[in-house]
């Protein structure tokens, strides 16, 4: 690229953007049920090995994003414990995956504090008025949460948009295969495509701040 | 309509705390009284399921709820024992009818309290539609009241319904809870630690202090008229003074 075709998308560029939104939805879908169920399990129950659970699921938001790459690596690699199971490593995939991993912690934790605000006593309630605990869960502790729910979804997705550590060592950095919007920036300054970089970045404000909006503005039509 | 409630060497333990209750109970509209800290709530929740008694036997009836040596347990949602909280817990994202109509039997069920019947006794006609945000606290209280009945429970549990409402509101629901009582003669348990209300409404009272059943007996045995409020705990069924100060309030 010259320095006048810095300012300009290409194919590539374009791949990117979508595969990073794609990824990145998807990665909020795959977590959002076993998210929710573990956020109400954490919250309302008590069982053997919660507090161990409970600092496994908090671990990607406090390890470096390479150090959970690794792992997952090591995980998902063909001579790896899943890699006979699931062949996803330097795949599109992977960067689903990887985001899936990273976003994982927000789901549970918006969830769990939803869970927690509203308190066990309209589904006590609901019990009591004939409701089966599958009832309760569906029509009455979901709906009450939904807010704090999808501010937790609304963060996951920012924060998988954005994952760069975690993607690179198990997707890679595959221009037109599984290059995201962070690594192709990577990328560029690497190669001293700075404007492109500036470019890219722009696009990712952009997308950024119009999934911040539109979750606000969600929060704000369920508000009773 | 009245229901027998047998509660057989009913045990708890939370924390430093003990509740144990051995008592049978002809259930027209039974008070239980006492002060905070009594044991009062954990007794209902308790009653409908909501806590795991340590020892003992419950039976509805001729139905056994809860038989902690026998291993048996109903859930909450199959004892068809309705509760009233002390917050209420209406379903915020449900408007007043969605809420009243949570617990209807999913079968055609012709029996009495109606739906209509419940909206026309407890004056909700014209708040069918609203959102529980935009209710006031008695009708709130109203809106919690016939959710309950309307699931036709065979014994009610009321645990302080009337906590955080001015003396005008609190008549006005123990008149509605009066009604109730004379139209369908639902049985009720009735908590509070006002001994207005209980002797207002209930056949019989129970005093619990410390999670054990002090003394049992009509309102005319367990309070004695005072002017403010109109009645209170009999000066002999007080411990001590600083426990005569907080009951007889």
């Amino acid at each position: 690229m010259d320095s006048s075709s810095d300012l300009q998308l290409t194919a590539n560029d374009g791949h990117a953007i979508v595969l990073t939104l794609v990824s990145a939805l998807l990665a909020v879908l795959v977590d959002l049920a076993p998210g929710v169920a573990l956020a109400w399990l954490l919250a309302r129950k008590t069982w053997p090995g919660k507090s161990i659970v409970e600092t496994l699921v908090a671990l990607p938001l406090v390890l470096p994003p390479v150090a959970t790459g690794l792992l997952l690596l090591d995980l998902l690699a063909h001579n790896g414990p899943l890699g006979g199971v699931v062949d996803v490593v330097f795949t599109w995939k992977a960067v689903a995956v990887a985001m899936a991993v990273m976003s994982f912690p927000f789901i549970v934790r918006g969830a769990r504090l939803a869970f927690e605000a509203a308190g066990d006593r309209p589904e006590q309630v609901a019990a009591t008025l004939g409701a089966s605990p599958l009832r309760v869960f569906f029509s009455i502790s979901l709906p009450i949460s939904w807010r704090g729910i999808t501010a937790g979804a609304v963060m996951a997705c920012a924060r998988a948009l954005g994952e760069f550590g975690a993607v690179v060592l198990v997707a890679g950095n595959i221009p037109g295969v599984t290059a995201t919007i962070s690594t192709t920036m990577y990328n560029d300054i690497l190669t001293g495509h700075d404007e492109h970089a500036l470019l890219l970045a722009a696009i990712s404000i952009a997308l950024a701040f119009a999934l911040i909006l539109t979750g606000e503005q969600l929060l704000r039509r369920a508000l009773p | 309509m009245t229901s027998r409630l047998a509660l057989r060497q009913v045990e708890i333990g939370l924390g430093a705390f003990h509740l144990a209750i051995d008592v049978e109970l002809q259930t027209g509209c039974v008070g239980i009284f006492g002060p905070s800290g009594a044991g009062k709530t954990t007794l209902v929740e308790i009653i409908a399921g909501l806590r795991h008694a340590r020892k003992g036997h419950i039976a509805l009836d001729e139905d056994v709820l809860a038989d902690v040596e026998n291993r048996k347990w109903i859930p909450p949602h199959l004892r068809r024992i309705g509760y009233v909280p002390q917050d209420l817990a209406l379903f915020p994202h449900l408007n007043v009818r969605g809420n009243i109509l949570y617990g209807a039997p999913k079968t055609v069920d012709v029996s009495e309290p109606s739906f209509d019947s419940l909206i026309e006794i407890l004056g909700l006609e014209a708040l069918l539609d609203r959102r529980i945000a935009a209710l006031s606290g008695g009708e709130r209280q109203r809106v919690a009241l016939a959710r309950a009945l309307n699931a036709k429970p065979r014994l009610l549990l009321l645990d302080e319904p009337l906590t955080g409402l001015d003396q005008d509101r609190k008549d006005n629901v123990l008149e509605y809870l009066r009604l109730l009582r004379q139209r369908w003669s639902v049985p009720m348990i009735y908590i509070s630690h006002q001994a207005d209300e209980m002797a207002d409404l209930c056949d019989e009272i129970l005093v619990i202090r410390d999670g054990k059943l002090v003394v049992r007996g009509r309102a005319a045995d367990i309070f004695e008229p005072a002017e403010r409020p109109a009645w209170r705990l009999k000066r002999t069924l007080c411990v001590s003074p600083e426990q005569e100060h907080v009951e007889r309030a």
